[in-house]
């Protein structure tokens, strides 16, 4: 396949201004909760405080005699309700445990914040304050907060399922076995390294809101929801309501950011369509924060044990890996496959032999649901692989950055068919390393370094490396399959030429920051060229763009916008018989260039699409047997995923007296092939550089032994200020994908796969000389201080 | 109770229950949904405006305790002809939003305290805007927005 250039003069690799701003600037974008749906009823739930218990009663007759109340449900009144139980759609295994979950508990409940009963009132503040009224009798049950203290199963949470253990996953390579304790036994160097990835709440500054409308005749009902998936979750609301799917319309008007936590079916999602039906009236809520916290899922929220064997010069020879993962309560949408979506990348971007072994156990607890967050399974193995080289470098006295030299996949083995038989479509890691090393000042740093951290120094400076993949693009349909996920990865595009030459992009993606409007319009212009004002690009309700598979996994460029000049492409196809009729050419003699075809070598006989368009909507004069008007639908399933990648340096001082770390500098080089549009590159990179540099230093999901959650508003939960965090120096290098016709790859995760073991790289390497070797996340003041301590200890004892 | 705020430049009279917060006030009474809620504990600015000139974060305030005063919102902002504010401009040329969700509050805010500080270093405008969060960007561009319109 032909990797088109970015040509001189094209519109595609500029720093176009957003065409979102202006209206998200001004007041006038409408979100979800913004919207004004008269006769609308509230909902409000009553939430469990309790991590574990068995419901003995709910009373809500004090709560219906409330002003404005209009009905309180029990979980037992509403069961009848529902055709499915809520749905998790990732079976990873055949025996995988997965309790039934309805939208409000019945028989006990699993974490704090998981719903009892439910009131509907005229009014947000009426519901709020009859939730209040209902009167719960609830037997408590032992908490279980530890991973490994449910993998005991001393307190089986789910009874009817005998065990917490939810599934074991395994990936190991057909016909090696015996290679990885090979390797291992005949090694030069070995490292066996635990780390904990803590649980982190995903905070999208929109907390959800959701309106549910019906139609008053025949049963249609909108549903109005702060998602990142309406397409699919149109799908499952059907489902699990037994809702003819034809009559539910899904929109999702402004949305104020995701990061995966609007990548779910939601229990008020369910109740607002359900009860909607039932009252025929609108019905809506509105999330509070402090609901947030514990309502919608919490991402990561595991325990990694690596191992990697190398050789002498070290080179690695293996790797095996033991996750222990944390599902929370009940499994959400794909609560199981959070750890497969990581399982193929715990050897990073190094050339390992076909010796890796993989097992993945996933646990339920007492906790609020996991599910996907930003990065989704690869922050997490990017973090276990680059804080093992940082550690297996240290064993070998070894500079970081030389080891992962010796170690990287190079870029003239790419196309790179790895140990998995997954392939990687391109790269060129040398070339990033060095950028970032170069833009880091790596060797001044490591020099000033040397000079610092003399002995009884407080103030210690550290470099840490990361070198990352960010396997995305999610997904070729039949490697989803593979791995029994619930759907497919494919993207549709409709591209629709009007009369006066506007163009319409219906596309499947459903964007909530991510600027696809302006993009998409960038890929449209330049394809036609046409201008990017002219370019409407539609979204986002089902009603419009009824096919599409959404927003997550850093695909909606390397899939939708792919599919998006895929349907350019037809477009022109279509147009050149249109202009080869007109022009009384044949039609392999015209050329289309600047929006207009050509007689090759004739330039004066030429026809601007803008006349096609017009000659299309007429009809007047088309050729035999071609239909009237200028559309093209296309639905692409990409052939593989895309593999952006980079390295990250991040520069720390820490002072040992108090355990503070301050970031001194950061350096952020990421390759996604081609850049549509360099600026909105730019965006995704520093806002994902300091989410996963929030987990290193800052957020953390606190529960207490009773399972109370800790962190339940933002002055707990520290998501980071401006004040808390640097500036960011980017570096670029390109390096086009070869699988897809516009050379591009995903971004939208790659700077929180990247930063997390980046900075915790650097801490550790900081405090190395103190006898330091691991920092838990977050890197706190309080946990910093209390790693020197506890190596000092061991030093001294 | 009664109460007479002027909001971008318009005078409304109003007969509101006295537990009415100004961020309800704005949104609910007035529609004026540009103003957004970002959680319950004045922590993220999402809701921040001017009273009398200055940003407040709306959900800390009483509507009551706005009688008399002048209120200006995100949608005040832009000239009367609909040309966007300085700074309004300066977000869009930088980059400097995403979601746009927490976007009113923080322009608020960066309004505020270029009139405070009319020449911030970059570290004043970090501590400055430390009252409001945001998740998408990473501030960077914020940062680099709010300077870029100190400099004109």
């Amino acid at each position: 396949m032909t990797i088109t250039e970015n040509r001189p003069g094209s519109v595609l690799g500029t720093r176009m201004l957003r065409k979102e701003d202006p209206a998200l600037l001004t007041g006038e974008a409408k979100y979800t909760n913004d919207l004004n749906i008269p006769g609308a009823l509230h909902l409000a739930l009553v939430r469990s405080p309790y991590a574990h218990a068995r419901i003995v009663s709910v009373d809500v007759s004090a709560a219906l005699a409330m002003p404005g109340v209009v009905a309180a449900y029990t979980g037992a009144d509403l069961m009848d309700l529902w055709a499915a139980p809520m749905p998790s759609a990732w079976p990873v295994t055949p025996d995988m445990k997965n309790p039934a979950h309805y939208p409000v508990a019945t028989g006990k409940v699993t974490y704090v914040g998981d719903a009892v009963a439910v009131v509907l009132a005229t009014s947000e503040a009426a519901a709020r304050d009859a939730v209040e009224a209902v009167t719960v009798d609830y037997e408590a049950l032992p908490a279980v907060i530890d991973l490994e203290d449910a993998l005991s199963d001393r307190v089986v949470i789910h009874e009817g399922e005998g065990t917490n253990r939810t599934f074991t996953w395994d990936l190991k390579v057909e016909g090696h076995d015996g290679q990885v304790d090979e390797a291992f036994a005949t090694a030069a160097y070995t490292v066996s390294e635990r780390y904990v990835q803590q649980r982190l709440i995903p905070m999208a500054m929109e907390p959800r809101a959701i309106a549910a409308v019906p139609q008053p005749f025949g049963g249609d009902v909108t549903l109005y929801s702060a998602t990142q998936i309406p397409h699919i979750l149109k799908v499952m609301v059907a489902i699990t309501l037994g809702i003819p799917e034809h009559q539910m319309r899904v929109v999702a008007p402004a949305v104020g950011g995701g990061f995966g936590s609007k990548l779910d079916v939601y229990a008020e999602e369910l109740l607002c369509v359900a009860l909607s039906r039932k009252h025929k009236v609108p019905v809506r809520w509105n999330e509070e924060r402090g609901e947030n916290t514990m309502a919608t899922i919490h991402g990561r929220g595991q325990i990694q044990h690596i191992d990697l064997a190398a050789d002498a010069d070290g080179k690695l020879t293996a790797v095996r890996v033991r996750l222990l993962a944390d599902m929370g309560g009940y499994l959400q949408l794909i609560t199981p496959g959070i750890p497969l979506l990581g399982a193929f990348l715990y050897a990073g971007v190094y050339d390992l032999p076909a010796a890796y072994d993989f097992s993945c156990t996933g646990v339920f607890t007492t906790m609020t649901p996991t599910d996907a967050y930003r990065g989704a399974g690869r922050p997490e193995a990017t973090y276990a692989i680059e804080r093992a080289m940082d550690a297996l470098a240290r064993t070998m006295g070894l500079d970081p950055m030389e080891l992962r030299r010796r170690n990287y996949i190079r870029h003239d083995q790419f196309p790179y068919t790895a140990f998995t038989g997954l392939v990687y479509d391109s790269g060129n890691h040398e070339a990033a390393a060095e950028l970032a090393a170069s833009l880091a000042d790596y060797d001044g740093v490591r020099a000033r370094q040397k000079a610092q951290n003399v002995p009884g120094a407080t103030k210690r400076i550290g470099i840490g490396v990361s070198s990352y993949f960010e396997m995305c693009g999610l997904a070729p349909s039949r490697v989803l399959a593979s791995l029994n996920y619930g759907a497919g990865g494919w993207e549709a595009a409709t591209v629709r030429v009007l009369p006066t030459n506007k163009v319409q992009v219906v596309t499947g993606t459903a964007p909530h920051g991510q600027g696809h409007e302006t993009a998409w319009s960038m890929i449209v212009a330049d394809r036609l060229g046409v201008s990017p004002d002219d370019v409407d690009v539609l979204h986002s309700d089902t009603a419009i763009a009824p096919l599409g598979l959404d927003t997550y996994g850093s695909r909606s460029l390397p899939v939708g916008g792919v599919a998006i000049s895929m349907a350019c492409d037809r477009i022109i196809d279509k147009a050149k018989k249109i202009a080869a009729h007109q022009l009384e050419a044949n039609e392999d003699d015209l050329e289309f260039e600047a929006g207009s075809f050509s007689v090759k070598g004739s330039p004066d006989k030429a026809m601007p699409l803008a006349a096609i368009a017009f000659a299309a909507f007429t009809a007047h004069n088309l050729p035999d047997g071609l239909e009237p008007n200028l559309e093209a639908q296309v639905t692409y399933d990409p052939p593989n995923f895309s593999w952006p990648f980079g390295t990250h340096i991040c520069t720390v001082e820490v002072d040992t007296e108090t355990g503070q770390v301050e970031v001194l500098q950061y350096v952020a080089v990421d390759d996604c092939g081609n850049q549509v549009n360099p600026l909105i590159v730019e965006g995704q990179v520093h806002g994902g550089v300091v989410q996963g540099l929030a987990q290193a230093l800052y957020e953390e999901a606190v529960y207490d032994s009773d399972g109370n959650l800790k962190t339940t508003s933002l002055a707990e939960y520290l998501v980071p200020a401006a004040s808390d965090v640097p500036s960011i120096t980017l570096g670029h290098t390109i390096t086009p994908s070869p699988t897809n016709p516009l050379g591009v790859k995903g971004v939208g995760e790659a700077g929180t796969i990247g930063s997390a073991p980046a900075v915790i790289n650097a801490v550790v390497d900081a405090l190395a000389d103190l006898g330091v070797t691991d920092v838990p996340m977050p890197a706190s003041p309080l946990n910093v201080w209390k790693a020197i301590r506890t190596a000092q200890q061991g030093v001294s004892s | 109770m009664q109460i007479r705020v002027t909001v971008n430049g318009k005078v409304h009279e109003s007969d509101i229950e006295p537990r009415t917060l100004l961020v309800h006030y704005v949104r609910d009474v007035l529609g004026l949904t540009g103003t957004n809620i970002g959680c319950d504990t004045s922590s993220c600015g999402a809701c921040s405006l001017h009273l009398d000139g200055e940003a407040v974060k709306s959900c800390t305030v009483l509507a009551a305790q706005a009688d008399g005063c002048a209120v200006t919102t995100i949608e005040g902002l832009a000239s009367a002809d609909g040309e966007m504010h300085p700074m309004q401009k300066a977000f869009m040329e930088n980059h400097a939003l995403q979601c746009g969700y927490c976007t009113p509050g923080m322009v608020m805010a960066a309004t505020s305290l270029l009139k405070e500080n009319p020449s911030p270093t970059e570290e004043e405008v970090r501590l400055g805007l430390e009252g409001n969060l945001c998740r998408c960007t990473g501030y960077h561009n914020i940062v680099k927005a709010v300077l870029a319109c100190a400099g004109e």
